[in-house]
């Protein structure tokens, strides 16, 4: 199930963007992006993590997600989301240091809404978070 | 007034390591989204590089100790210290990973042991630069909450 944005204090639409990621500095950095545009973030650092927040927390409108993460990939958790009934319809987007074009055609073919080359910029930001919106 | 002495201080330094090498644009992009609502982003994302980072040398060091290196792993540490270097923008640390990966993928232990070398002389190179910055940062901070008060 997939919540509707709320409406933000200045009359924009406020997001709450689930990230995840492994590394601390990516996570910093994305979160930082969100935020800037007045997004609500909230981080966790693997897959299984992400599962777990999803279970208590369904409210989320869109997942970014890096790819390459031990134990459970970012295509892996985009897999799960996509099998599940209550999460199907959350926007996921893939992130990847690597520009491998199988990797990115895998992952939109399964059901992502975006594939983001790291580092991410504020404008590919915008870009995902309009769709959603 | 001394808050802008060190101002200056501090721009001349972070231009000097643009001109270095040891930063790029993005870099920039990172302080550009630090603002009056988030004053100390850079120092945290800085902070959280060097502890990776610092993590991920030794332990790339003890993998390149084995009598058997494992250059799949060796390649994976490689992997992420070059993913948060890029984000950060610290480029000459993401230039050496590159090298180092090269070298991993051949399982070229002289290369990689070189490579890890290459890699931590840049590190420590840019943590003490990175040091200063931040001394000098909470320095500016504390007049300026000083002059507020």
């Amino acid at each position: 199930m997939m919540s509707l944005a709320r409406e933000g204090s200045q009359g924009g639409r406020e997001l709450h963007v689930l990230a995840v990621d492994d590394s601390s500095v990516d996570l910093a950095v994305i979160a930082r992006l969100l935020r800037s545009s007045k997004h609500r973030v909230t981080t966790v650092d693997s897959g299984k993590r992400a599962l777990e927040l999803l279970d208590l927390e369904p409210n989320v409108n869109m997942i970014i997600t890096d790819y390459w993460m031990p134990e459970m990939t970012g295509y892996d958790l985009l897999k799960k989301i996509k099998e599940s009934s209550t999460l199907k319809e959350i926007p996921v987007v893939i992130m990847s240091s690597e520009n491998v074009p199988n990797r990115i055609s895998r992952c939109l073919e399964e059901g992502a809404e975006d594939f983001l080359l790291k580092p991410v910029r504020p404008s590919d930001v915008s870009r995902v978070c309009s769709r959603v919106m | 007034m001394a808050a802008t002495a060190l101002k200056e201080q501090l721009n001349g330094l972070v231009n000097s390591m643009f001109a270095e090498g040891l930063l790029d644009e993005q870099f920039q992009q990172l302080q550009m989204l630090q603002d009056g609502s988030n004053p100390g982003f850079v120092a945290e994302v800085v902070t959280l590089f060097c502890e990776d980072s610092e993590r991920i040398l030794a332990d790339l060091t003890k993998l390149m100790d084995q009598a058997v290196v494992d250059y799949s792993k060796v390649d994976a540490y490689v992997h992420q210290l070059k993913g948060s270097s890029s984000s950060v923008g610290t480029q000459n640390v993401k230039l050496a990973c590159i090298q180092f990966r090269q070298f991993c993928e051949e399982n070229n232990q002289e290369g990689c042991m070189r490579a890890l070398n290459v890699v931590k002389h840049e590190y420590y190179h840019l943590r003490s630069k990175f040091e200063t910055m931040l001394q000098l940062e909470n320095r500016i901070q504390a007049y300026e909450t000083k002059q507020q008060n």
